[in-house]
Parts: structure tokens; C-alpha cells; sequence
């Protein structure tokens, strides 16, 4: 039983990135309907700006490495919503959804050419050591990543819910002409939720940078963050977590129980295929609002 | 005509079209302090779109507008017009669905509450203090439309008549000095509709609120409005007191079809 939890736990641990990464995506298409391809880019970029910040080509305490590299999010999120995706504005969410794989391709692009392609340590100085709890082995470094992700989401949840600045946000998601008629300024919001975009993939370039390494494979992390999407419906910040959580606990249960019987290698395949069940019964999936159309 | 005060917002002359078709052409319009306007018409006839160039989601091909005597910037965003006191309601109900009726009249007022997103973060003293007070005000909204129990249903729980009157409630929750509402009582049964037009009167009368309205129910019109526009496929053909535009045979003739038909 012991083995069972602490496989179940490592499993949670890694879905709490798996539901890192999905958040930032939330964020963006609720917000302009957009599922964003450069949020994988976005992470990679702000893991490669912090380690350019922290050794590679200043060497700054870690916190003002932490602030300057949120600053170049920010920059970034000015930088695509007035030069990306401002003349787009009102066009077909396909013609946003192209432009965001430029902004993924140029993001990559910059990245090579300022920090180089070889992949980059990132110490953050949390030591690796699992610890017992009980008979259950828990890693130090999981334990503090899924503590930042508590503390982001439950900020988020409050910044949502509580803030002006929030319920104008929930506004532009759910109706942009209402939004606009009210004196919600588009661009703005759209502004702020890349900014807030920008700092979850900080988060979550950092979280896997230290436990991958900054190489740009990261940029690739999107993709298993997609069966997350589409079991906790994409436009659901809840969803993405525990979607989150039920994919990486599901996977790694499935590979150490199942996997041995069937020849193993099931964690790469896993996660879509328990993306196809959901959406065979929830097409919007779990959490995800139903889009009823009036004919 | 006798003297009147400088409307509050006038268009002059507003031609717009939609690839071929010709939605208005050439209709002038003014709307002064604290009167209720109709503007009625048979289906097609601009209606919508006038209200559209007013809130600036559409801009007129020809024509100016003018608002508290300024002539407005061509190219005027929906938000900015929005902040200088336009507010609307819309046809088909434009509720923001996921949020409770409190939270939809609360949006309402984000023109008139200034902490920027920093100090909402960080100085909560201030944030605080301004979001008490606009939650006041928000109360004595959802008093005036007698919305108390359901202020924290989600509004696309709410039945339609509902949705409708949340809607009304975030119009007004911006104070605005001018009210453009889209068909507040379509698809109301009877004393749905006289709900609303009590709550369009007061508004009105005690409030204060000058109203613009498109609404089909003549009955209506005639009870509430002061003055009334008549569009017929995009021309103004009358203008004038309910009296008057009872008796005006152009409006008989676009109701009900030519004489003898």
C-alpha cells in the first residue's frame, strides 16, 4: 500500500506541472479564444531569461533574477498584443491562433540567438532530497514546486474573483461586445492576461527547467499539457488543475501497475487516451462550459 | 417648434452600409436631457444600428456625432464612449453568463472605480474601501429593480425576464448620462413588461436618466416615451410627440402598408 501511495504522490507531483502549463493556456483562451501555441515557447523563454540573468550573463541574486525575468514576460506580453495581435482584432479566432504559432516560432528563434541552444542547468538551490513521511518517500523539490503552484492558483482564484481588474477579465471572456459597452478597454485585458500568462510560464519554465534542465524541448511540454486541456475543458481554471493532477497520477499509476502486463511505455500514450474517453462522454470536458448555440 | 436645450447627443446626417445595403441613409437625430426617446420602426428599418453608431460599435460611413456639444473623433472606441456616459442594453441579452447578477451590475461600474490593478494587488486599505463603496451603490441598484434574491445566481440560471433586468441593472450601475436601451421588453409577457417600463419610468423621472429605446410594443411607446423617431429602411420618416405620430399617415403607410392594401 505504502509503494501505491508514494507512486500515486509522485504522480500528483507531476501533474501539478501538467496543470501549471494548462493554466497559462486557460488564461489566454479565456480571455481572447485563443488557444495559445507559444505558451510552451513563453516557459522555455522565461527559463532561458532567468538562467541568462543567474549565471550565463550576469550573475544577480536569485530574487532580482526572479523580478527581471517577469519583467521580460511583460515586456513580451506588450509587445504580442500590440504588435501580433492588435490588427487581428475581430478577425476569425483561426487568424489569432496562426499568428500564435509566429510569436511560438519567433520566441524560439530569439531565445537561440541570445542564450545558444545547449541545455542549461538551473539550480535554484532546493536540494533533491526525498524525505519520509510515514514509510512514503517525498521529494523536497516537489514539495516546494507544488507549493508555488498552490500559492499562484489560489492567488489567481483571488485576483479572479475579488479584484476589479479580475471581474473585468471574467467580463472580456464572456462577452467582448458587453465588455467594451461597459468601458472595459480590450487591448488592456488582453494585455493583462498575457502578462499573468507570462508569469505562470515563468512558473512553470522554471519549475521544469530545474528538474529537466533549460533545453528547448521544453517548448514541447505544451503538448502534454493538451490531454489536460481536454479533460478539464479548456476554458476552466479548476479543470486545468485537477485535470492536471488526474493525468500525472493516472499516467504513472498506469505505467508502474498496468504497464508491466502490456509491455510497458504507457505514460507517453495514456494521457490521450484518457483524453478520448472524455471526450466521447464530455466533449467540452469536465469542467468546461457547454457551448450551446441557438439556431 | 418650441424652444428646447441643447441635446445631449445628436447625429447628424449618419449614412452606413453593409457591403450593398444601405442600413441608414442620412438619418439625423437628437436626444435631450432627461426625456425618454422611442425609436421605432418595422424589422430592418436601422434601428439597432443607430444605436450601434451611438455606442461606437459600428462607425458611420457619413455623419457626425455630437455629444454634450463635441463633435466626437471618428474612430472613438466602444470603451472610451462608454466612459464618457453612454451605456446600453443589447437586443439579445449580452450578460456576462458565468458571473452572478451582483458580480454583472458590479462590472457595470468599472468605469467609475480608478484603483489600477497594482494597488488592487498590492494597497488594499484604498481597493478595499472603493469596492465597499461601490457595492453600496450596487445595492441601492438591485433594490430599485427589486432583484434582492436573486443577486447571487449565476445569470444564466436566471429566467429571461431576469437576465433583462440584470442587464437594465448594469446600465445603470455605470450612472451614465445617457441610457440606450435595445427592446428592453421583448419577448415579455404582460406584466413582465410593465415591470420594466415602471422601472425605464423611474429611472427616469425619479433618477433622473435620459433614455433612448427601441421597443416594438406600441402600447408601450405611447404609455412611457416623451418623443418618438420613426425609421423606415433607413430614413427618419417622422419625428414627434406619441400624439403626433399616432396621426401621421407616413407612419401608417410603414405599418401598415399603403392605403387600401
Amino acid at each position: 500500500m505504502t509503494f501505491f501511495f508514494e507512486v500515486l504522490i509522485t504522480g500528483l507531483m507531476v501533474g501539478i506541472m501538467y496543470s501549471l502549463v494548462a493554466i497559462g493556456f486557460v488564461l489566454i483562451f479565456k480571455a481572447s479564444e485563443v488557444f495559445n501555441m507559444a505558451q510552451g515557447a513563453m516557459s522555455l523563454f522565461a527559463g532561458l531569461a532567468l538562467v541568462g540573468f543567474l549565471e550565463q550573463y550576469l550573475q544577480l541574486p536569485l530574487w532580482l533574477a526572479i523580478i527581471c525575468t517577469v519583467a521580460v514576460m511583460t515586456v513580451w506580453a506588450y509587445a504580442v498584443v500590440f504588435v501580433v495581435l492588435k490588427p487581428l482584432v475581430a478577425r476569425p479566432p483561426l487568424m489569432l491562433f496562426m499568428a500564435t504559432f509566429g510569436v511560438m516560432y519567433l520566441m524560439e528563434g530569439i531565445g537561440q540567438s541570445i542564450y545558444g541552444t545547449q541545455a542549461k542547468g538551473l539550480n535554484l538551490g532546493i536540494p533533491d532530497i526525498p524525505f519520509e513521511v510515514s514509510g512514503i518517500f517525498l521529494s523536497t523539490f516537489d514539495l516546494f514546486f507544488a507549493g508555488v503552484a498552490a500559492v499562484l492558483v489560489i492567488g489567481l482564484v483571488w485576483f479572479f474573483q475579488k479584484t476589479r481588474s479580475g471581474r473585468a477579465l471574467r467580463a472580456v471572456s464572456d462577452d467582448h461586445e458587453a465588455a467594451l459597452s461597459v468601458g472595459i478597454p480590450l487591448l488592456r485585458a488582453w494585455t493583462i492576461t498575457w502578462i499573468v500568462a507570462g508569469v505562470v510560464a515563468t512558473v512553470a519554465g522554471v519549475a521544469w527547467g530545474t528538474r529537466l534542465g533549460v533545453q528547448f524541448s521544453l517548448s514541447f511540454i505544451a503538448l502534454k499539457s493538451l490531454p489536460v486541456l481536454i479533460i478539464g475543458g479548456i476554458d476552466s481554471i479548476p479543470g486545468a488543475i485537477i485535470a492536471g493532477l488526474i493525468v500525472g497520477a493516472g499516467e504513472n499509476l498506469g505505467e508502474v501497475f498496468i504497464g508491466p502486463s502490456v509491455g510497458g511505455g504507457i505514460q507517453t500514450f495514456f494521457p490521450y487516451l484518457l483524453a478520448l474517453v472524455v471526450l466521447y462522454f464530455k466533449p467540452y470536458g469536465l469542467f468546461g462550459k457547454e457551448i450551446i448555440e441557438r439556431v | 417648434m418650441n424652444e428646447k436645450p441643447e441635446p445631449i447627443l445628436r447625429a447628424e446626417d449618419i449614412h452606413i452600409s453593409f457591403g450593398g445595403l444601405k442600413a441608414l441613409n442620412g438619418v439625423s437625430l437628437e436626444i435631450y436631457p432627461g426625456e425618454i426617446l422611442a425609436i421605432i420602426g418595422p424589422n430592418g428599418a436601422g434601428k439597432t444600428t443607430m444605436l450601434n453608431i451611438i455606442n461606437g460599435f459600428y462607425k458611420p460611413d457619413e455623419g457626425r456625432i455630437f455629444f454634450e456639444g463635441k463633435e466626437r473623433p471618428r474612430r472613438m472606441k466602444p470603451d472610451r464612449i462608454a466612459a464618457q456616459g453612454i451605456a446600453r442594453t443589447f437586443q439579445n441579452l449580452a450578460l456576462f453568463r458565468g458571473m452572478s447578477a451582483l458580480g454583472n451590475i458590479m462590472v457595470g461600474r468599472t468605469m467609475m472605480m480608478h484603483s489600477n490593478i497594482f494597488s488592487q494587488a498590492l494597497y488594499w486599505g484604498f481597493s478595499q474601501k472603493e469596492e465597499i463603496e461601490h457595492r453600496e451603490a450596487v445595492e441601492r441598484i438591485i433594490d430599485f429593480l427589486q432583484i434582492e434574491n436573486i443577486r447571487r445566481t449565476p445569470a444564466s440560471m436566471l429566467p429571461y425576464g431576469m437576465q433583462k433586468r440584470v442587464e437594465l441593472g448594469r446600465a445603470l450601475a455605470a450612472e451614465p448620462k445617457l441610457l440606450l436601451l435595445d427592446e428592453p421588453m421583448a419577448g415579455m409577457n404582460l406584466e413582465e413588461k410593465e415591470d420594466i417600463a415602471r422601472f425605464v419610468l423611474d429611472a427616469n423621472e425619479e433618477l433622473g436618466y435620459t433614455i433612448a429605446l427601441i421597443e416594438h410594443d406600441m402600447g408601450v411607446v405611447m404609455d412611457i416615451c416623451d418623443r418618438i423617431a420613426v425609421l423606415d429602411f433607413g430614413n427618419k420618416i417622422a419625428e414627434g410627440s406619441p400624439d403626433e405620430i399616432k396621426a401621421n399617415p407616413e407612419v401608417i403607410k410603414a405599418y401598415l402598408g399603403t392605403a387600401g392594401g
